[in-house]
């Protein structure tokens, strides 16, 4: 949690830290659209931003794992549509579809690993080598897949509950993302593993130099976020029975990085968990099915969306601003 | 000589080794690599496009060249700075949507519409370089959102204008010359674009501005440090590249006059991959124009070709993705193993075959004695990096400190002392002109001067650039000892100029001549190289008959003569070779001869490989820095010879109590003082037999009142 140091003091007081701020917000604004919106409240809606919700919080779990450790992946949107399409396409060939699903998940962890291997062993900076893998495996699939557009075989049972069914009233996609939200949660807090992230993320260098394996930690963090996306992906073809590619090129991507960054995951690393992905995600949840009732077009959501993400990073920025006395220069 | 050896020999002679490591720390070492890709890329798509060297084709190129060109400037002094803007292609779209509205539904003058399209690159790089610059947000994150925000604008007022702008043209006959007219045959657009390149390359490698721009990106905090306003300066990088990236949708606009609603999607890729590619680094502080305009070079040709050979949109981004990915990997592991590249191949030992030894054996003049065994001390504990001793008219005493400080002496004990004046580095030889100043070497600095009232003064740091020199050497490296010519001129020799002073037995191990005899002359303040490719010149002296002067050559183990004046004008001549030991400073003696002193002892094994080259660079490269062959600097001896070269005599210290090294020593009124660089002391000897009254100053420039 950023200041967290600072306010350890006051910890018997209320503590503002951004998690709570960020879950007031949501309430006021829940507050604020059930009471002037028409349908906000309707049972459909609620299901609908619990759905929408669900494959953003789901890829903004994966991507709040690899921020923890100070890196970044912007291939999670490639990566969720290319190895769902991929999975798609190979099943076309009178492959069981479970079996395609295995391979897609395959091919993502390999694309995962190759990523983790360009950050942690080529020291290509994340942020770089994610665009540039991001452009490359969309591109690939674009020229391997006839069509933009792939939908899932009509007649798989399980896919069918994955889009359809519900535990206990709760819809699947919602209960999947709980499900990874969980395991993320005791995996960061309660294995071994999980506390190296943490400390791979707070200090790169004091963690390799006191004997910690922070590059396989990096490989695997990349490879566990890719597994993540395809996770998605997977929830996202059984709600609409298909997968578009052509999402590569939404901002898809920005709204996972705003979850986490408005959760408060800093992006300097070490910090926040999976509490403020959630917090993130609903936030970011309500306001996006608020716009949409609201009848604001696409470009103007992302308008909107992205000052948010802007000034969420420029509040990060003047809390925990950046010291000329110990800030690297390629720190870009 | 037995064949081997000569072969061995020659094969140093003719393939200069060390100039690998030389061209390696050059700047435009960093382009050789996307050159040659250039060259390959031309070659290949040259042979197999057809219509590559058509003038349409390469008319169009140069057009398109202005455009991305400009672009990949813009963002070149955005990552020589240590950032990076993603929103470059975003702010293109917008200055087209701008330009096109203006000149073609508003009819605005060319010079309106050319400041409304800068105005806006203005607008979005005042934002990004507020929040980088100011708030100190991370470059990369805020510019892909300021992507995304200027792009939802461009989407959101475009599909309004787009029919008024394609249903009308534009009224300015400048705008349609910038768009098709051609100056001396060359586009318009391509010879400003020339021109702009041409100041930007002076203000990033000449200007007060530039220098700035690579302090901040180079080393943000030294910059901080050192003063430089490091908040503005991100701002205006930024502010600048928008400006860059809004002229040239201007160009743009003249050039096609009509947008599509995916302009500009994308150029952040094709940008980064141009400058990557150059040889432009992340991390900032490195980068130049040519290394831009080759990589715009690079990507235009490629992605035109691919264009030409059919290749279908998604496979010309893979491509590109790819060549993105591999150049940022080049480009960062070359930045991390650079140096180590070069600190492998830096040093660069030759072939040196040492004469036959001196004999030191019992009853030659060389004989090892014991002589130096119940000197006096001086500064016991206190002096650390004493080189040299030097007296003034009144008796008191001048050494240096390895802090930086001229120590000066009380006589007549010499207990007492205080710091007669700081310069800084590490004072070395010292002598006295005419005019009772003090002229000191300073490793790492040159030469200095100190008045009789303590008041130092640069005399010289630089000498003429050697010819054939691949790095600039004329400054001075190791500026060594120093002696007055009887006109006044200060003659001093430079031990290395490849190494700095505690490298220095990198230097002993290469055993080339990297060193060089310097003058310098106070008249007319001009420095010239006298000699050069000395193996370690060190002590030099002005010899008594006023036409020549000594000088010794350390890992040469020889004593030489220059002639500055006279018949024998600037010959050089061998005075003493083949000595025991490694020759350090020469001085007078009262009795027409010289004192010499040898810093340390040769041994058998490092004269063996002095005739191994190989053996020697691969103990360089293998084996760490402390297990290295090195001169043995734990035995000296101080000894007196004559004009003719002949050893007089020579003093030691067998047991290694008193002096293990020394590195000057001066006569005095009959006492001999001993200095040695690695000493925590300086050792009195009193002379039998000696001129009581004799002085350096007074040899010199004669007696004074």
């Amino acid at each position: 949690m950023p200041g967290s140091g600072k306010s350890d003091d006051r910890r018997l007081g209320f503590k503002v830290s951004q998690e709570v701020v960020v879950v007031a917000i949501s309430i006021a604004l829940f507050v604020v659209f059930s009471a002037t919106l028409n349908n906000f409240l309707s049972q459909g809606n609620i299901i609908a931003i619990l759905k929408n919700v669900s494959i953003l919080g789901t890829l903004a779990v994966g991507m709040g794992f690899v921020v923890v450790g100070r890196g970044i992946d912007l291939t999670m949107v490639a990566v969720m549509v290319v190895g769902v399409a991929f999975s798609i396409w190979i099943s076309t060939w009178s492959i069981d579809f479970t079996l395609a699903v295995i391979c897609g998940a395959v091919l993502v962890a390999a694309i995962g690993l190759f990523t983790g291997v360009m950050v942690a062993i080529a020291e290509v900076p994340p942020i770089f080598a994610t665009l540039a893998i991001a452009s490359s495996v969309y591109g690939s699939g674009r020229i391997v897949f006839a069509s933009d557009v792939l939908y899932a075989p009509p007649d798989i049972a399980w896919l069918k509950f994955v889009g359809n069914g519900s535990v206990l009233g709760i819809p699947m996609s919602v209960v999947i993302f709980g499900a990874v939200a969980a395991l993320m949660g005791l995996f960061l807090r309660r294995t071994r593993f999980g506390r190296l992230v943490y400390a791979t993320g707070d200090n790169p260098n004091a963690a390799r130099t006191t004997g910690l394996p922070t590059r396989p930690i990096i490989v695997t963090q990349y490879v566990i976020s890719a597994l993540i996306a395809f996770t998605a992906g997977i929830i996202m073809t059984g709600l609409v029975t298909g997968i578009d590619t052509r999402l590569y090129n939404s901002s898809l991507i920005y709204d996972v990085l705003l979850v986490v960054v408005l959760g408060g995951i800093g992006l300097s690393g070490g910090q926040g968990g999976v509490r403020n992905v959630i917090a993130g995600t609903i936030l970011v949840g309500i306001l996006t099915n608020g716009m949409t009732i609201l009848n604001f077009s696409y470009t103007s959501q992302n308008l909107i969306k992205s000052v948010i993400l802007l000034s969420a990073l420029a509040i990060d920025a003047i809390i925990n601003p950046r010291d000329e006395q110990t800030s690297q220069s390629g720190d870009i | 000589m037995s064949m081997a050896e000569s072969l061995v020999r020659w094969r140093y002679r003719l393939l200069p080794d060390h100039v690998v490591g030389e061209v390696l720390t050059k700047k435009w070492i960093d382009s050789v690599i996307p050159f040659t890709a250039l060259v390959i890329l031309c070659a290949i798509f040259g042979s197999i496009v057809p219509g590559f060297f058509d003038v349409t084709t390469l008319t169009n190129l140069s057009g398109q060249t202005a455009e991305l060109g400009l672009v990949v400037l813009g963002m070149t002094i955005v990552m020589v700075s240590g950032g990076i803007d993603l929103s470059v292609g975003s702010t293109f779209a917008l200055a087209v949507l701008v330009t096109l509205y203006g000149m073609n539904v508003e009819q605005w003058s060319f010079g309106t519409g050319l400041l409304a399209c800068l105005g806006l690159g203005v607008v979005c790089g005042a934002i990004n370089g507020f929040l980088v610059g100011f708030l100190r947000m991370r470059a990369f994150l805020t510019t892909l959102v300021t992507l995304i925000i200027y792009r939802s604008t461009f989407d959101i007022v475009f599909p309004q204008v787009s029919t008024p702008i394609v249903t009308s043209g534009p009224d300015s006959p400048t705008y349609d010359f910038l768009g098709f007219g051609t100056v001396w045959g060359v586009p318009t657009s391509f010879a400003v674009f020339v021109v702009i390149a041409l100041v930007i390359h002076l203000v990033l490698s000449r200007a007060r501005y530039g220098w700035r721009l690579f302090a901040v990106g180079g080393a943000r905090r030294s910059a901080y440090n050192a003063g430089i306003n490091v908040r503005f300066t991100l701002f205006s990088a930024y502010v600048l590249c928008s400006v860059l990236v809004a002229l040239s949708g201007f160009f743009f606009s003249a050039r096609i006059g009509s947008a599509a609603s995916d302009i500009g999607t994308g150029l952040e890729l094709q940008v980064l991959t141009a400058t990557v590619l150059g040889g432009i680094s992340l991390g900032g502080g490195r980068g130049s124009v040519a290394k831009a305009l080759m990589g715009t070079l690079f990507v235009l040709i490629l992605s035109n070709s691919l264009l030409a050979l059919a290749v279908p949109g998604p496979v010309n981004y893979l491509i590109l993705g790819l060549v993105l990915l591999l150049s940022v990997l080049l480009d960062v592991r070359w930045v991390k193993n650079r140096h180590k590249i070069l600190r492998s191949v830096y040093i660069s030992p030759t072939f040196a075959k040492m004469p036959q030894a001196i004999s030191t054996a019992p009853g030659a003049p060389m004989a090892v004695n014991d002589r130096l065994k119940d000197v006096g001390v001086i500064g016991l504990g206190f002096l650390d990096g004493a080189e040299d001793v030097i007296f003034d008219r009144q008796d008191r005493l001048y050494t240096g400190s390895r802090q930086g400080d001229i120590l000066r002496f009380q006589p007549p004990h010499y207990t007492e002392s205080e710091v007669f004046a700081h310069i800084g580095g590490s004072p070395l030889g010292m002598a006295f002109d005419r005019d009772d100043n003090l002229v000191i070497c300073v490793a790492g600095m040159g030469l200095y001067q100190v008045s009789p009232a303590g008041a130092v003064k640069l005399l010289t740091a630089e000498t003429n650039r050697s010819l054939t020199s691949v790095v600039d050497d004329s400054t001075m490296k190791l500026a060594d000892d120093c002696d007055i010519l009887p006109d006044g001129r200060i003659v001093f020799s430079e031990a290395t100029v490849r190494f700095e002073m505690h490298d220095w037995y990198a230097d002993a191990l290469e055993s080339r001549g990297n060193g060089r005899i310097i003058v310098h002359d106070p008249k007319s303040g001009s420095t010239r190289t006298l000699l050069s490719n000395l193996v370690f010149p060190n002590g030099i002296c002005t010899a008594f008959d006023g036409q020549s002067v000594l000088f010794a050559e350390s890992w040469a183990c020889r004593i030489s003569r220059y002639y500055f004046d006279g018949p024998k004008k600037g010959n050089v001549e061998r005075v003493i070779e083949g000595l025991p030991g490694y020759p350090d400073n020469i001085n007078r003696a009262s009795d027409g001869t010289y004192w010499l002193a040898l810093m340390g002892m040769r041994t058998p094994a490092l004269d063996l490989s002095l005739e191994m080259p190989g053996f020697r660079r691969r103990m360089a490269r293998r084996v760490s820095e402390d297990a290295w062959l090195m001169p043995n600097l734990n035995t000296g001896c101080v000894l007196r010879f004559d004009e003719k070269g002949q050893i007089r005599e020579s003093l030691w210290d067998q047991a290694g109590e008193k002096h293990p090294m020394i590195t000057s020593m001066r006569e005095h009124k009959g006492i001999l003082y001993l200095c040695g660089i690695f000493n925590n002391r300086m050792g009195t000897l009193p002379l039998k037999g000696a001129d009581p009254n004799w002085f350096s100053s007074d040899s010199y420039w004669g007696k004074k009142p």
